[in-house]
C-alpha cells in the first residue's frame, strides 16, 4: 500500500530525515517507534503534506505520492491524526466533522446532508457524542474519537496515520481505541501507529519500523520481537560528544521535593538535589517533566506537597521562588524564555533591575556575561531575536547566572542549538557544579543525561521514578524505564 | 544617523518638519507666526497628556477606550466639586481621583480576570459616559472656574504659554523618564513583548497591568481637568471620541499596537501632528472632511512604514 524509500528532510543546517525506509501492506496496523527526536514527527509531517521531502521516493497503492498540501493527502486517502488534540474548541461536533468538507447546495450548507455525513462517521468510531455537542465540552477521549472520525468522514482513507492516540486517554479509554483501530485495519485500511509505549505496539501492531537519528535502522514483526530487543534498536550507539566532568563534591542538600503534585502532572514527585550535583530528569515528552519544573518553580499550581530550599517553603510565584534563589530556564526559548522583541541586554538583566535603570550599566553588565559566556552578538542592544539559536539560550542562561541563583532547573537547555554552543552549556553546568550550585536538567537527549549529570531519575506519565547514581544507567535501562516497560 | 534613523520617534518628527514646512509655504502668514504655534500646543495639550497614559497601555499590550468618557466624568466632577464652593485644588485632585480609581479598576479586571483590554474599557467607556450624564443631569453644568480656566487660557496679548504647556511636557517628560529609566517602566515593556518572559523573570505582571491602567486613568483625568478649563462648564458630552485620536497620535508616534514597542516623545510629536493638520486645513480654507481624510492617511502610512522597515530588519 505505502512505500517510503530512502526519504531525507533538511531544516536548514539539520537533516531531520536522513534516509526513511517504510512498507506499508493495506489492512495492516503498522508502528513506527524511536526516541524523542528520531525524526518520527518529520516523517509523519511529510506523508500528510505539512511539507514535501527533499530526496527519496513515496508510492500509495502503487502511483507516485507526493501530496503538495494536507488537502491533497486528504484526497489522496490519507488522514492523519496529530497527537495534540486539534479541533476547534468553540465549534460543535459537526462543524468540527465537516470543517472544510462543507456539504452544499446551490451554495447554502446541506444541513440535512452534513447531519447525515457526521452522524455516520461517528458510529463508525462508536463515539455516542451528541453532534450538537461543543468541542470545548468533551473529554479528551470524546474529542479523541471525533478526531478519528473526521479522518473517515470524507470516506474511507487507504492509510490512517495515529499519531501518539493514547497520550491523553486512560487505560479503558485505550482499550477502546485498540478494538477500534483493530476494526478499521479488517477493513483494509493500513494504519500507521506512532507511539513511544511498546506494551501498546505489543497489542495492537503487527509489524514495527525503528527510526534513529532520522534514518530507518530495523523493521520486523511484533510478534516475534522482544520489547528489550526494541529498545535496544531504538538506542543503538551514538557519536560520543565531548562532555566536560570535573571533580564537583556533593554538599548538603539544597533543593528537596516532597510528594509534589500539580494540577495535571506531576503526580506525587519527591527529588533531593545537593549542592554541587547536576541531577538528571529523563523521560518522554509528554511525561510531565516540564510540569515538574514549572510547579518547583512557581509558574503551575502546586495541587500538593511541597518544595523547600533551607529555611523556604514554596513557592508562591515565580518572583518568590527567585528571590530565593530558584531560576528556570524554559524550553520554549521564543515563546517564553526570551522576550523575542527586546534588546540582548534587557532579556538578561529582566529578573533583576534596580529600581531605576541606566542603560549604561545595563549595557556594561550585559557585556560581561556576553565576553564570559562567549555570545557571538553584533551589540547588546540589538534585538535577542538576531542571535542564533545557540547564542540565545546563552543569554537565557546568562540570566540565570546573573541573577545568582542556587537551584538552576534547567528544562532541554541545549535543544535546538550548534554542538559549539552545547559544549559551552556543558561545561557551563559543570563550572557552576564545581561552585556548589544545584542543577536538575531536564532532557530528551540520553547521551546528554549521561554525560552530564551526577544521578539521573525517570518520569514516566507524571510520576517521578527513584534518582540512582549515574553509573548505574545505561541508555537501555533509561529507555526502558521511560516507556513504561 | 544610523541610530537616529532607529529610533522610534524619528520617522513621525520627519512627518511633522514636512507637513509643517508645507503649511508654512502654502500659508507664511498664518503658520510663520508664535502665535499660531501657541494656539496649535494649546489645543493638542488634552490630547497629549492622555496620550501619555495611553503609551503606557499600548506597550504593556492592552488598549484604553475609555479616555473619551474619562475626560467627560472628569469635568463633570470638577464642576460638580467647584458648585459645592470646594477650592479648585480639591476639584481638580478630585476630578483626577476618580478617575483613577476607574482606570485602577479597570485594569485590575484585565490583570486578575484576565478579561481583554478591548472589552473591558469599551464597557468602560459607556460606563463612564453614562455616569457622567447621571451626575450632570444630562446638562452641562456651569461653574464658577475660580482660577481653573487659566491652566489653557494665556494672558492676553501674551506670548507666554498657558500653565497647561508646560503641565503637558512635564508629564511627557517624567512618563518618558519612569518608561527608560525606572524597573517599571522596564517592566511595562516586558510584559507587553512576552507576558510569559516576563513572568517566568518574576515581573509581578498582574500589579504592572494595574499600574499602567491606573496611571493612565490619572492622566486621562488630569486631561478632563484641562479640559473643563477650556469650556469652563462640566460637560458629559464632551470629549466624544477623543480615544480614536488619542490611540492615532500613539500609533503614528511608532508604538505598536501587540505591545512591547513605543515611545512619549512619539506619541507627543502624532498629537501635535494632528494638531498642525488640523489648523492647517482650517486656514487653508479645506473642508472638515480632507482633513479627516489626510490624518487618516498619516496612520496608515505610518504603520505601513514601519511594517516595512521590521520587514527589511529581519529579512
Amino acid at each position: 500500500m505505502l512505500v517510503v524509500r530512502g526519504v531525507e528532510k533538511h531544516f536548514g543546517a539539520t537533516h531531520a530525515l536522513t534516509g526513511v525506509d517504510l512498507t506499508v501492506a493495506a489492512g495492516e496496523v503498522h508502528a513506527v517507534l524511536g526516541e524523542n527526536g528520531a525524526g518520527k514527527s518529520t516523517l509523519m509531517n511529510v506523508l500528510c503534506g505539512a511539507f514535501p521531502a527533499d530526496a527519496g521516493t513515496v508510492t500509495l497503492g502503487g502511483a507516485r505520492y507526493a501530496p503538495a498540501d494536507p488537502d491533497a493527502a486528504f484526497r489522496a486517502g490519507v488522514a492523519i491524526v496529530h497527537q495534540e488534540l486539534s479541533l476547534c474548541p468553540r465549534l460543535t461536533v459537526e462543524e468540527n466533522l465537516l470543517l472544510g468538507d462543507e456539504s452544499t447546495r446551490a451554495g447554502f450548507l446541506d444541513r440535512r446532508r452534513l447531519r447525515e455525513r457526521a452522524a455516520a462517521a461517528l458510529a463508525r468510531v462508536g463515539s455516542t457524542t451528541p453532534l450538537d455537542a461543543r468541542a470545548l465540552d468533551l473529554s479528551p477521549a470524546a474529542q479523541q474519537l471525533v478526531e478519528i472520525a473526521r479522518a473517515l468522514v470524507r470516506g474511507e482513507p487507504r492509510l490512517l496515520i495515529l499519531d501518539e492516540p493514547t497520550s491523553s486517554l486512560g487505560a479503558d479509554d485505550a482499550e477502546r481505541l485498540f478494538a477500534l483501530i483493530g476494526e478499521l485495519s479488517r477493513a483494509g485500511i493500513a494504519i500507521l501507529y506512532v507511539s513511544h509505549f511498546l506494551e501498546e505496539v505489543k497489542r495492537v501492531a503487527q509489524r514495527f519500523t525503528v527510526l534513529r537519528d532520522g534514518a530507518t535502522v530495523g523493521t520486523g514483526a511484533v510478534a516475534e520481537t522482544s520489547i528489550d530487543a526494541m529498545v535496544t534498536q531504538m538506542a543503538g550507539r551514538r557519536v560520543e560528544e565531548l562532555f566536560p566532568r570535573s571533580e564537583h563534591p556533593r554538599g548538603e542538600p539544597l533543593l528537596v521535593v516532597e510528594a509534589l503534585s500539580g494540577s495535571d502532572k506531576p503526580l506525587a514527585a519527591s527529588l533531593v538535589v545537593h549542592r554541587g550535583e547536576v541531577l538528571g530528569i529523563a523521560g518522554l515528552v509528554g511525561a510531565g517533566r516540564t510540569e515538574l519544573l514549572r510547579v518547583v518553580f512557581g509558574l503551575d499550581r502546586v495541587v500538593s506537597g511541597e518544595v523547600r530550599v533551607g529555611a523556604w517553603r514554596g513557592p508562591r510565584s515565580p518572583r518568590d521562588a527567585l528571590d530565593h534563589g530558584v531560576g528556570l530556564l524554559s524550553e520554549d526559548r521564543k515563546g517564553e524564555g526570551l522576550a523575542q522583541g527586546l534588546s540582548l541586554a534587557e532579556n538578561l538583566a529582566l529578573s533583576r533591575l534596580p529600581s531605576f535603570v541606566r542603560g549604561a550599566s545595563l549595557r556594561a553588565t550585559a557585556q560581561r556575561w556576553v565576553e564570559r559566556l562567549g555570545i557571538r552578538a553584533g551589540s547588546v542592544d540589538a534585538p535577542v531575536s538576531e542571535l542564533s539559536g545557540g547564542n540565545q539560550q546563552k543569554v537565557a542562561l546568562a540570566r540565570l547566572l546573573h541573577h545568582d541563583v542556587d537551584v538552576l532547573l534547567l528544562d532541554e537547555p541545549t535543544r535546538g542549538i550548534d554542538v559549539r554552543s552545547k559544549a559551552a552549556i556543558y561545561a557551563e553546568i559543570d563550572a557552576l557544579a564545581r561552585a556548589g550550585k544545584a542543577i536538575v536538567l531536564v532532557s530528551s537527549f540520553l547521551p546528554e543525561l549521561l554525560g552530564v549529570c551526577d544521578r539521573v531519575a525517570v518520569m514516566c506519565r507524571g510520576r517521578l521514578g527513584e534518582a540512582r547514581p549515574i553509573a548505574e544507567w545505561t541508555e537501555h535501562a533509561i529507555l526502558k524505564e521511560a516507556v513504561g516497560a | 544617523m544610523k541610530a537616529l534613523l532607529a529610533k522610534k520617534w524619528f520617522g513621525p518628527l520627519v512627518a511633522l518638519v514636512v507637513v509643517y514646512a508645507i503649511f508654512l509655504v502654502l500659508r507664511p502668514e498664518t503658520f510663520g507666526r508664535a502665535a499660531t504655534l501657541l494656539t496649535m500646543s494649546q489645543q493638542t495639550v488634552v490630547v497629549a497628556i492622555a496620550a501619555v497614559g495611553a503609551t503606557l497601555v499600548i506597550v504593556s499590550g492592552g488598549i484604553d477606550l475609555s479616555v473619551g468618557s474619562s475626560v467627560a466624568l472628569t469635568s463633570v466632577v470638577v464642576a460638580k466639586l467647584l458648585v459645592r464652593g470646594h477650592g479648585p485644588l480639591v476639584a481638580a485632585l478630585g476630578g483626577c481621583l476618580v478617575a483613577t480609581l476607574c482606570g485602577a479598576l479597570g485594569g485590575a479586571l484585565v490583570a486578575r480576570l484576565k478579561m481583554l483590554p478591548f472589552i473591558v474599557t469599551l464597557g468602560s467607556m459607556s460606563i463612564l459616559r453614562g455616569a457622567a450624564k447621571g451626575l450632570a443631569n444630562e446638562q452641562k453644568i456651569d461653574a464658577p472656574a475660580r482660577g481653573l480656566e487659566t491652566l489653557l487660557q494665556p494672558a492676553a496679548g501674551s506670548l507666554r504659554p498657558p500653565t497647561g504647556v508646560f503641565l503637558a511636557i512635564a508629564v511627557a517628560v517624567l512618563a518618558a523618564l519612569l518608561l527608560s529609566s525606572t524597573r517599571f517602566g522596564r517592566h511595562v515593556f516586558a510584559v507587553g513583548s512576552n507576558e510569559r518572559t516576563a513572568r517566568l523573570c518574576g515581573v509581578p505582571v498582574e500589579r504592572v497591568k494595574i499600574g499602567v491602567y491606573a496611571i493612565a486613568g490619572l492622566l486621562a483625568g488630569l486631561a478632563g481637568v484641562l479640559e473643563f478649563s477650556m469650556l469652563t462648564v462640566g460637560d458629559p458630552t464632551t470629549a466624544v471620541g477623543l480615544e480614536l485620536e488619542v490611540i492615532a497620535a500613539v500609533v503614528i508616534g511608532g508604538a505598536s499596537l501587540s505591545g512591547g514597542e513605543g515611545s512619549i516623545l512619539g506619541a507627543m510629536i502624532g498629537a501635535f501632528l494632528m494638531t498642525v493638520i488640523k489648523t492647517g486645513a482650517t486656514h487653508m480654507g479645506l473642508p472638515n472632511w480632507v482633513q479627516e481624510i489626510v490624518t487618516g492617511g498619516i496612520i496608515l502610512v505610518a504603520s505601513g512604514l514601519d511594517r516595512l522597515r521590521r520587514g527589511s530588519a529581519t529579512s
